[in-house]
């Protein structure tokens, strides 16, 4: 046991310490808070820029379809000739020019000396829709204002009947946290479960592990590896939760008091009944999310992240680190990669399916497969779409599975380790499993 | 009293036998020279001895007890494929495995530091791993064999990769730590290290035992009664006087002398040779010629195939 401890500080520390940790910690947090702040970001930033579009109009009809806007200015040109025209567009430093040269529709062309500008295009085609359907309105002899008052939105509240009452819930939250949840579950178990195998990859290569075999055991070598480095995810995964909350935060404090409806916190919104909340924003969909994040079970759903994201990832970690006994170099590793690699590849992208039919078999059975199911199990929790039994099956499942695999990793691993310059068939590791 | 003993060790992997019946005994406060062609066996029965796999069938006693795991803390090995993490720091890695090995941390680090002085390597303790030369490396290795004082050290090859000063460095510490009552099960190719420091060996060939016993006794055991005589005087007449009791193998030439090969047969003494040769000449040099442990190795090995 005191084995174990020691083998697993090294491997912990030792990581730890690495430049390349350190830098992805730092980095990740900035990414994923750039992912939260980059779309508002860019609509803020984005306005500043003025356009300027050439507008040669033949028809001479559409001259009241241009209005200048903040981002949008027009220039018009009389120029007949299409050459000369397109001279003066080149020399003038405009950004586009637009020519209409009859009524048919299809007869407006964009020209630009760059790639065309899709917003660009789409500001103006828009424009002259908007500009061309009043048109006919008119000649239909329909009054805008009576059109604008004809149309409606309709929102519809979602609510979860619960003992307690019923609640109103946010399926889109549901959604967001569930796939966040799995995304990261599948990203931690990939990328730590790869650095256990090549952990022992590099103890084989380095022939350390010679050294290291005659003081302990190889399985308290595995045990202390995976556990070591399961702590380097965990510490990976809370330095980024904490660092991007951070992050994200200070932004918004600083940037983004209009983003938050009349000015409140969201540590005041907490504070405030459903009620308030509604008179305050309205009847409208931001208070049904703010209710939603308020109503979801927090708790329940962090519990079963860290149970499947521990599961998940002693399963994996421990096939890795039997694959890493097996070869002699990252190269070969190949034939014994991909079958474990199909399951977590086939859970995410099945994650997108199970979403839109949380009830279906495709959903039950990836759920409870213990290959699949940390995957896909928090995200059936998230988005509340499952029966108890379900999850106490899925977790059973993939703890039983959970002490065969390491068990076979842990036989796999003590022959593979001391076995050199040989290339490693199923067969062969079949023969392993029965060594004494 | 031995220290180490194994009684019919049997090793099968799938389509081979590694070790069939090998029994061997190591004297406590010895040297015990494990020999044999590559692939006979050696490095299955030194694992098996360190408990790092386990024999088919057959036990294994270590101080007339048992094998057991906690035992592993009595054993220092270093063996012939050997390595250290490339990206940590000499010295924290030394102390590593010193405290695998079950030392405290504060024993580790004041034996270490002792060993690294007497090394002359003090000044490597913060250095990387990466940073040092292969003959460097092999050096902290030794002193992760031996800094926790095990009673039985086990070297696999110790003096690959040293220059012959680093060697009698190395075999120097061997005799001291064998001084101290250290006993050494000691495998390798090199035979003149054998002669040198071994004091019995056991030879293993194709996963069997097929020569064991003290070097001295081995090497009486295999001597054939060949002397090597250089003589000065009327060889043909030398000649033409023996018996069928000596066969004369060779005959250099060497200025007024002849450097001779003579084997004595039947149980005749390397008197009676003398006092024969005495009569046509004079005698510059006389020796007996003992087998190296070199020929003895191939020989026995050839024998046995």
């Amino acid at each position: 046991m005191n084995n174990i401890s020691l083998i697993l500080k090294r491997e912990y520390f030792t990581r730890v310490k690495k430049k390349s940790f350190i830098i992805m910690t730092i980095v990740g947090p900035i990414l994923m808070a750039a992912l939260f702040i980059a779309p508002v970001w860019l609509a803020m930033a984005d306005n500043d820029e003025v356009k300027t579009v050439t507008v040669y109009d033949n028809t001479g009809k559409y001259a009241q379809a241009f209005r200048d806007t903040e981002t949008l200015k027009f220039v018009f040109t009389q120029e007949k000739d299409a050459a000369k025209r397109k001279e003066e567009f080149s020399n003038s430093g405009n950004d586009a020019m637009l020519t209409i040269l009859d009524t048919v529709s299809n007869n407006f062309v964009l020209y630009s000396e760059k790639a065309p500008d899709l917003s660009l295009k789409e500001q103006i085609s828009s424009g002259l829709e908007k500009y061309l359907e009043e048109e006919n309105y008119k000649k239909l002899g329909i009054s805008k204002s009576k059109i604008d008052s004809a149309k409606v939105t309709v929102n519809i509240e979602t609510k979860t009947l619960t003992a307690e009452g019923e609640k109103i819930s946010s399926a889109e939250l549901g959604i967001a946290v569930g796939y966040i949840a799995a995304f990261i579950i599948y990203m931690f178990i990939f990328m730590y479960g790869v650095q256990v195998m090549r952990g022992v990859i590099e103890e084989k290569v380095n022939r350390v592990v010679e050294i290291l075999i005659s003081s302990v055991k190889p399985f308290q070598l595995m045990a202390g590896k995976i556990i070591g480095i399961a702590l380097v995810a965990l510490t990976q995964f809370i330095l980024w939760a904490v660092l991007t909350g951070i992050i994200v935060g200070f932004v918004y404090l600083a940037f983004g008091s209009q983003m938050i409806p009349q000015g409140q916190d969201i540590g005041q919104i907490q504070n405030m009944s459903s009620q308030q909340i509604h008179d305050l924003v309205g009847n409208g969909q931001f208070s049904d999310i703010i209710l939603g994040v308020m109503n979801f079970d927090w708790v329940s759903m962090f519990a079963v992240f860290l149970i499947f994201f521990a599961g998940g990832y002693l399963l994996y970690a421990s096939l890795f680190a039997a694959i890493g006994a097996a070869v002699d170099n990252e190269t070969d590793n190949q034939q014994f990669m991909l079958p474990i690699t199909i399951p977590l590849i086939l859970a995410i992208v099945a994650a997108q399916g199970i979403i839109k039919n949380p009830d279906g078999a495709l959903a039950f059975w990836f759920s409870v497969i213990p290959f699949t199911s940390p995957i896909i199990m928090p995200l059936r929790v998230a988005l509340g779409r499952y029966e108890i039994w379900e999850l106490f099956l899925s977790v059973g499942l993939l703890f039983l599975t959970f002490l065969a695999t390491v068990w076979l990793a842990g036989k796999i691993y003590k022959v593979g380790i001391l076995m050199y310059g040989k290339k490693v068939s199923y067969k062969e590791l079949w023969k392993w499993l029965k060594y004494k | 009293m031995e220290i180490i003993e194994t009684h019919n060790i049997v090793k099968q992997f799938d389509n081979h036998r590694a070790l069939s019946k090998v029994n061997i005994k190591v004297d406590e406060g010895s040297i015990f020279g494990l020999l044999g062609p590559n692939g006979a066996g050696k490095t299955t029965l030194i694992r098996i001895i360190n408990q790092i796999t386990a024999p088919d069938e057959g036990e294994i006693f270590l101080f007339g007890e048992k094998l057991k795991p906690e035992h592993i803390k009595n054993i220092g090995y270093l063996p012939e494929e050997r390595g250290l993490y490339k990206k940590m720091k000499v010295g924290e890695q030394a102390m590593y495995f010193a405290q695998l090995k079950g030392m405290s941390k504060a024993d580790a680090k004041a034996k270490l530091k002792t060993w690294f002085q007497k090394f002359d390597i003090l000044s490597w303790w913060d250095k990387k791993v990466e940073e040092l030369s292969k003959g460097m490396q092999q050096k902290v290795q030794f002193i992760i064999t031996v800094v926790h004082e095990p009673k039985l050290l086990i070297f696999d090859e110790p003096f690959s990769g040293f220059d012959p000063i680093n060697t009698d460095i190395l075999k120097n510490e061997i005799l001291t730590l064998k001084e101290r009552g250290a006993s050494v099960i000691f495998s390798t190719h090199n035979m003149a290290s054998v002669e040198e420091i071994c004091d019995n060996i056991a030879l293993i060939n194709k996963s069997k035992k097929i020569l064991d016993g003290k070097v001295s006794d081995i090497k009486n055991e295999y001597k054939s009664s060949i002397f090597e005589i250089v003589f000065k005087g009327n060889f043909n007449k030398f000649e033409a006087s023996l018996t069928a009791d000596y066969e004369i193998l060779e005959n250099i030439p060497d200025d007024d002398k002849s450097i001779l090969k003579v084997r004595i047969l039947h149980n005749l003494k390397p008197n009676d040779l003398l006092s024969k040769m005495l009569n046509f000449g004079e005698i510059v040099s006389f020796n007996e010629l003992i087998p190296s442990m070199h020929d003895i190795f191939i020989k026995a090995v050839n024998e046995n195939n």
